[in-house]
């Protein structure tokens, strides 16, 4: 079995993270954020913070250039839009003393009408064949609206970075799932060449979406360097992580699914809403209608989205943007047209799931590798129609294939190898699943590899940790440098193209066994069983860990997680880890990762595809549909609570 | 705290971290956490929270897990103060420790610290916990990363060995 490679920096404390950078000199910074969803800045006065001992800077609209920010925004906008919105940001000697600062100083507010619930833009929207012929020719229409909630990353992490200068050059550590997306960014927002800003990731504390953009501290906190000389801190607390660094964004999903007593389908209708926030800070193109488009083989089909600007903390990616929520509606509402039927709700989605990619209209790489996931949970399950607090969903996932640029570099000698790679090790194991495929290649052990990622500064591009493809993306380049390098001792390789005919997804089924208590409502979860279609395994303990954890964050978006907003206020009331619920140990079922190897020969050359995102996604239509089966209470909204279940 | 030493406003507050003596200059206010993040270098312990909430920040006090981000440095005066730098002995890992690597009990590794803390409070005291023990020992640790399962299993693997 082989372990994480940096595993013994991560049980001694050795792993360093943005904020564990320790230099002479070194300053921390507070950012003042707004109070008022809404509001236009009269006036601030910072001379009393400047006066205080040990202050050594202070940034606001007042004194800092205008960079131009998401939409049409700046840096410090004279207009805030959200609770939480940055106003001003301190430096100073002591973590303590720039909190200090930020309450000393004074900012006038002109508060402005607001709105939380916003107005529904432009729709994307996609169609094939005649929805409204599918709807009648269809035996049964199951006709119903699902709705998720705001969820939030709560990265136990903060965001954060440190930033210094050596003359014109700046070097960051960041808490970043992209160097190379924040290396640009900064050096765009700061009018630097790219090669002047050095960004470094060696560990980060999670992401899960909210950190694969460059966020404002980053460039603040540059700023602040710039102006006293020397190394600035800025770490989010966690109050300002739940307001101002992302979110999952809340969906109303009203369906109609029309069928034919056999149970074909002939008609999906997906009207959605999606509340995106204050601003589009990119990365934040939730694809909720991506999976009514190709879960299932359907002619007619019309889904669409309209996203709606309000005046709360912008949505950002979260594991599986899009597919987590859209699944939720889509996989319950299969789940109540099976009852309608009078079909097994498994059988229902085997004689339905698409085996080409009709959103391109291409054959998928691996088109029976959803079957494959399917029965293995219901063997695993040993899978019983109507068995109470049974529950099942399946689903796919658009990404998971990875994708050209990625560069790598191998120096092979003595029989022990130097990997260098430009992306960043998140958490999920690229250090190691990299390491294996080149150690595999050259035929040496493991422990003779030695992998250098997290830092822009060799010049090798490597993509951010997102859409699951890190390892997809990198390890082809890595065993074709490694093959290269295993005769001449050194070199480089580039991600080629992927298959042009084809469609690579990945796609998986879980199932759910659960009580439901029914004097007070109380859901407990005993087991979940999953299988995941990620390709070849290259890792199956760190494979079992990303089933595991995108589970266990599952069981919190299924039951207890979300985003509380004061309707009046637009303060949102629970921007802590107390009343935030996340799941706890105590909270976890016993999980059976019933994944196995299936290598996509026809992905890339190394047979894998990525597993990042995909636990997520099926587990709360599969917790829905499990909690129908032992109650006959059909709950249509996230998360399930026990006020909703007693109703 | 009864018979505890005062700390005196201006004065050095000596400290037993580790093992070793160190003497800080800090404020009143200054939290452990931040005393031995800042002060010591000590950055093992994490802030994730602040507030009590998440128990990334756990430390050993006297033997006891603590948050030690709801501690303040002046009143550990003259108590021992184990961090996760100071978990192995004679530079070989705790067995919580390679149980961990083992399990693969973590994924970005940012509440591995408090977690394989909270858990070195239970070991000390007792040497072969029952799962309701070790599941209470972890119960104010978050893990985002949702490593639950394996950390269990890697408690389970430590106390089996
Ligand atoms: S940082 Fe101390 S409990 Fe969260
Ligand atoms: S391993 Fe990431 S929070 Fe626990």
């Amino acid at each position: 079995m082989i372990t994480r490679l940096e595993g013994a920096d991560k049980v001694t404390g050795r792993a360093r993270y943005a904020a564990d950078v320790r230099l002479p000199g070194l300053l921390h910074a507070h950012i003042v954020r707004s109070p008022y969803p809404h509001a236009r800045i009269r006036h601030i006065d910072a001379s009393r913070a400047e006066r205080l001992p040990g202050v050594h800077a202070v940034l606001s609209s007042a004194n800092s250039p205008s960079i131009p920010w998401h939409d049409a925004s700046s840096l410090f906008d004279r207009t805030v839009r959200y609770i939480g919105d940055e106003v001003a940001a301190v430096a100073a000697d002591s973590d303590e003393l720039a909190a200090d600062a930020a309450r000393l100083i004074d900012v006038q507010y002109e508060a402005l009408a607001f709105d939380l619930v916003g107005e529904a833009r432009e729709p994307k929207a996609e169609a094939r064949g005649d929805v409204a012929r599918g709807l009648r020719e269809a035996d049964v229409v199951l006709e119903a609206t699902y709705r998720t909630q705001t969820a939030l990353h709560n990265a136990l992490e903060p965001h954060g970075c440190t930033a210094l200068w050596h003359g014109d050059q700046l070097t960051v550590y960041e808490s970043t799932q992209g160097i190379f997306a924040v290396r640009d960014e900064v050096a765009e927002k700061l009018g630097l060449a790219a090669q002047n800003v050095r960004i470094i990731t060696e560990h980060m504390g999670g992401g899960f979406g909210a950190k694969q953009i460059a966020w404002k501290h980053t460039v603040i906190a540059a700023l602040l360097a710039q102006r006293t000389g020397r190394p600035v801190q800025l770490a989010l607390d966690r109050a300002s992580e739940n307001l101002a660094a992302g979110n999952r964004n809340a969906t109303e999903q009203r369906l109609r699914l029309g069928a034919k007593r056999d149970g074909t389908l002939s008609a999906i209708d997906a009207r959605i809403r999606v509340e995106a926030g204050a601003y589009s800070v990119g990365g934040e193109d939730s694809d909720v209608i991506g999976t009514y488009l190709t879960l299932y083989r359907c002619a007619n089909v019309r889904a669409e989205q309209r996203s709606l600007r309000t005046n709360a903390g912008p949505a950002v990616a979260f594991r599986a943007p899009g597919y987590a929520e859209g699944n939720f509606a889509l996989e319950s509402a299969i789940d109540e047209l099976a009852a309608r039927l009078g079909i097994d709700a498994l059988e229902l989605r085997l004689r339905n799931y698409a085996t080409r990619d009709q959103r391109e209209d291409k054959p998928y790489t691996a088109p029976e590798s959803l079957r494959r996931c399917i029965t293995r949970v219901a063997a695993a399950c040993e899978w019983r129609h109507q068995r109470p607090g049974l529950g099942f969903a399946a689903h796919d996932w658009a990404a998971g294939g990875g994708w050209p640029p990625a560069e790598a570099e191998v120096e092979f000698a003595h029989g022990a190898a130097r990997v260098i790679v430009g992306v960043q090790d998140v958490g999920t194991g690229s250090r190691t699943a990299l390491a294996q495929l080149a150690a595999a290649e050259l035929g040496i052990g493991v422990e003779r590899v030695q992998v250098e990622l997290g830092d822009t500064q060799p010049g090798l591009y490597g993509p951010t940790s997102a859409g699951s493809a890190t390892l997809a993306t990198l390890g082809p380049v890595v065993q074709e440098a490694a093959r290269l390098a295993k005769k001449s001792g050194h070199a480089r390789a580039q991600r080629g193209e992927n298959p042009k005919g084809k469609s690579i997804r990945t796609c998986g089924a879980q199932a759910v066994e659960l009580a439901v208590d029914r004097d007070t409502g109380e859901v407990t979860v005993k087991r979940v069983i999953a299988a995941h279609d990620c390709g070849r395994i290259v890792n199956p303990l760190l494979q079992s860990s990303q089933v595991i954890g995108g589970i266990t964050q599952a069981l919190g978006y299924a039951l207890s997680e979300k985003r509380i907003v004061d309707a009046r206020l637009g303060d949102v009331l629970n921007a802590n880890l107390e009343e935030y619920k996340l799941p706890t140990v105590a909270d976890i079922p016993e999980i059976v990762n019933a994944s196995e190897s299936m290598p996509d020969a026809e992905a890339n050359a190394t047979g894998v595809k990525g597993c990042g995102e995909p636990p997520i996604i099926p587990t709360a239509a599969a917790i829905a549909n499990a909690i129908y089966s032992a109650t006959g209470v059909r709950i249509r909204e996230l998360p399930i609570t026990r006020e909703k279940l007693i109703r | 705290m009864p018979g505890a030493p005062f700390a005196i406003e201006g004065a050095m507050t000596p400290l037993r971290v580790n093992g070793e003596h160190v003497e800080l200059d800090v404020e009143p206010r200054r939290t452990l956490l931040d005393a031995l993040r800042a002060d010591l270098g000590l950055t093992g312990a994490k802030k994730a929270c602040d507030m009590g909430n998440c128990g990334a920040c756990t430390v050993l006090l006297d033997g006891e897990a603590v948050y030690s981000c709801l501690v303040l440095a002046v009143d550990c005066v003259a108590r021992a103060v184990t961090t996760i730098e100071g978990l192995g002995e004679g530079g070989k890992l705790h067995r919580l420790q390679e149980a961990f690597i083992a399990a693969d009990a973590f994924q970005c590794g940012f509440c591995t610290p408090g977690q394989l803390m909270a858990l070195a409070a239970l070991f000390e005291r007792v040497a072969r916990p029952s799962d309701a023990q070790i599941m209470r020992a972890l119960s104010g640790n978050l893990c985002r990363c949702g490593a639950y399962q394996h950390i269990l299993r890697a408690a389970r693997m430590a106390r089996d060995r």
